[in-house]
């Protein structure tokens, strides 16, 4: 029977058929971050239980680290304890712990496809919602709570319900100055933060298999905010190139038996998708969200909608924003170039480029988070920090930052930010902050401007 | 986890869209917190007005509405982060049960790993439900039976609901997950060396040296 890559890696996985489409999964890697990851080492400890598998494991702090130059476990008070707990408890059961300042140290999503940690045909979990964006090499990655994280680390494997598979298909080729990042958001808007509950998306289309593959995880990074726990995009040339010869890609004859594996992992030319979309490439405009759920997403060219119900209502207010105002023009406090969306190598080119030899627009307070050790080292290496710095951004260390304050650094009451993140939450960036998602172009654009701004018109 | 079979009491009316978990509790309350004491955070960012004072227009703040076991949500409830803790505030507020039209897929999932019971009725019909709260004399009530899958609304009416098999059993039963699995070593074990004859390449990578 046709299958979906969904289905042929799901069915690799099964352990045991549970009954009623569930089943024992076994899980192929278990990432872990400061937060989520130190509690699940300790619980696992306090059940009496042993690590099912170390060598499966991998850990990184990214979440309560401060981002500021220099920075130490300790700089942020708050998670220096967190952070003590994480490296004690890597050292007890032997995982691999990627440490602040060492190459590997990155957030999470970010870390583990540089290191090649996620492959293709893989499943992989993380106690984070944004575990999806592993899914752009192909494989099957998903975000699961703290209890089931505990059951993954005694057990190797998770009770799962099978998902219904969901097709979204970009057709035709992206307009100049539009991105993965602006592809998703046009998608979300037009279906909503619901439409993907229940469903493995799989991310199809002339438009993705042209994507490189950085942008592929710019798109299946938000899937969660389509509902979704998981996104894919199948794996191919492109995906191979990225992955050959990093730390833990397969090497000589493993990589030809690799090989030989993913290249039948595509879906079938008759597979069933139970919904299957299609979405031309050529019709989508740079992204900019006016609420507070990504689903409150407008064109760049477009004018804030009229609310349609009492949380439409609600998104207005707390953002500050008046129904038919264009968007663009938007007074702009904040720009945050970071999160495990959008700091990889790629972005920051992007962000760069728009910048030149420009300035960033007085009061505007503009940082540039790379999301790992090695993005920033290699960025550094390219001069990318200096165009940022002469800008007059700041350039920090690696980690979450500003996509989730968590770690002390919050944009402050009040003050309204573009941000490259995935949330737009009440709160999310800092009590009262007022968030508008966006692409790294789009937000270089908007920190030249000091309001929001069409960055097709900033060559 | 907590096992759950049925509550009965008071239901609180919040019926937005879209109630991420970063709303149900901020994330910073959540840096080396433990599981238990989260309640008093339940929301804060919408239980407080700016200068720290209780705001009286939100629900869970009613005097009518306190300590109500039965949360009443619109669409796509416990969407965004992963966070357990949102599941761990809503417990230790005092909350067994939410009823929805959905939830977010992790929040779910969560709910059933800590004994908060998730429940999907069609909108309209908890929007009844909400009224009929909001203008009861005070003494409105609604049950949850899990074991027969019903909600009583204030009015008598008794609704069926479904709920995953597995999971009902694992409520209603207060299950190990773990300890169950555990007892499957043999056949992960099994999976596991046929795995690493037909698949090297997804273990030899990463062997511990
Ligand atoms: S960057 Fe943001 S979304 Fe990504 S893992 Fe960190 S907090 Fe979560």
């Amino acid at each position: 029977m046709a299958r979906t890559l969904f289905d042929k890696i799901w069915d690799t996985h099964v352990v045991a058929e549970l009954g009623e489409g569930w089943a024992l999964l076994h899980i192929d890697r278990v990432l872990l971050h400061d937060l989520s990851g130190a509690r699940a080492l300790s619980e696992v400890a306090e059940l009496g239980h042993a690590l099912a598998r170390p060598e499966l494991v991998f850990a990184t702090p990214d979440h309560a680290v401060s981002t500021a130059p220099g920075r130490t476990g300790e700089t942020f008070a708050g998670g220096a304890r967190t952070l003590a707990g994480l490296r004690k408890r890597a050292a007890e059961t032997g995982i691999r712990l990627y440490d602040l300042g060492q190459p590997g140290n990155g957030i999470v999503h970010v870390m583990a496809p540089e290191l090649a940690i996620v492959l293709p045909g893989l499943t992989l979990v993380c106690g984070d919602s944004h575990t999806c964006t592993n899914g752009g090499v192909g494989a099957l990655a998903f975000g699961i709570g703290a209890s089931e994280l505990t059951h993954v680390l005694a057990t190797q494997t998770l009770m799962q319900r099978r998902p219904r598979n969901m097709r979204i298909r970009f057709e035709g080729s992206l307009p100049p100055g539009v991105t993965a990042k602006d592809m998703i958001l046009h998608a979300i808007g037009r279906y909503g933060t619901a439409a993907g509950t229940g469903f493995a998306v799989e991310y199809a289309g002339s438009a993705v298999r042209a994507l490189p593959l950085e942008a592929r995880l710019t798109l299946c990074n938000l899937s969660i905010e389509l509902g979704a726990k998981m996104g894919l995009v199948a794996p191919d040339e492109t995906t191979f190139d990225f992955i050959a010869g990093r730390e833990f890609a397969p090497r000589a004859r493993a990589w030809d038996a690799a090989l030989a594996d993913w290249h039948a992992l595509p879906s079938d030319a008759e597979a069933h998708f139970d919904l299957d979309h299609r979405i031309e490439a050529s019709g989508v405009a740079p992204q900019v969200t006016w609420g507070t759920s990504p689903e409150q997403v407008v064109a760049v060219t477009e004018a804030v909608p009229p609310p349609r119900n009492p949380g439409d209502r609600a998104a207005l207010d707390y953002m500050g924003l008046e129904a038919g105002r264009p968007i663009a023009g938007t007074k702009v406090d904040w720009v945050f170039i970071g999160s495990c969306t959008n700091s990889r190598l790629s972005d920051l080119r992007d962000a760069a480029a728009v910048l030149g030899e420009r300035r960033v627009a007085p009061g505007v307070t503009a940082w540039v988070v790379p999301g790992s050790e090695t993005v920033k080292r290699e960025a550094e290496a390219e001069g990318l920090h200096r165009r940022f710095l002469e800008a007059g951004f700041e350039w920090r260390e690696p980690g979450c930052s500003l996509c989730v304050a968590a770690n002390g650094e919050a944009v402050p009451a009040g003050a309204r930010s573009v941000s490259t993140s995935n949330r737009n939450f009440v709160g999310r960036q800092g009590t009262g902050a007022r968030t508008h998602l966006a692409s790294p172009a789009m937000a270089a654009a908007a920190a030249l401007a000091g309001v929001i701004t069409d960055v097709r018109e900033w060559p | 986890m907590e096992r759950f079979a049925t509550v009965t009491g008071i239901a609180v009316p919040m019926l937005w869209a879209n109630v991420d978990t970063d709303m149900i509790i901020p994330v910073q309350r959540l840096v080396g917190s433990g599981r238990q004491g989260l309640g008093q955070y339940g929301f804060e960012r919408f239980r407080l007005d700016p200068d720290g004072s209780d705001n009286s227009d939100f629900p869970l703040n009613q005097p009518a509405f306190r300590g109500a076991p039965i949360l009443l949500a619109g669409e796509n409830f416990g969407c965004g982060s992963s966070r357990e803790g949102a599941v761990w505030t809503l417990m230790d507020m005092g909350l067994r049960c939410v009823i929805a039209p959905s939830f977010g897929d992790i929040f779910h999932n969560n709910c059933f790993q800590n004994g908060l019971l998730p429940v999907r009725l069609p909108f309209d019909l908890i929007r009844r439900i909400a009224a009929a709260m909001e203008e009861g004399p005070g003494n409105a009530r609604v049950s949850v039976d899990l074991e027969q899958q019903v909600v009583v609304t204030p009015w008598g009416e008794a609704v069926p609901f479904s709920v995953d098999a597995r999971k009902r059993e694992a409520l209603l039963s207060g299950l190990d997950e773990i300890a169950q699995t555990l007892q499957r070593a043999e056949e992960i074990a099994a999976w596991q060396a046929r795995d690493q004859a037909m698949r090297g390449w997804a273990w030899d990578g990463v062997a511990l040296g």
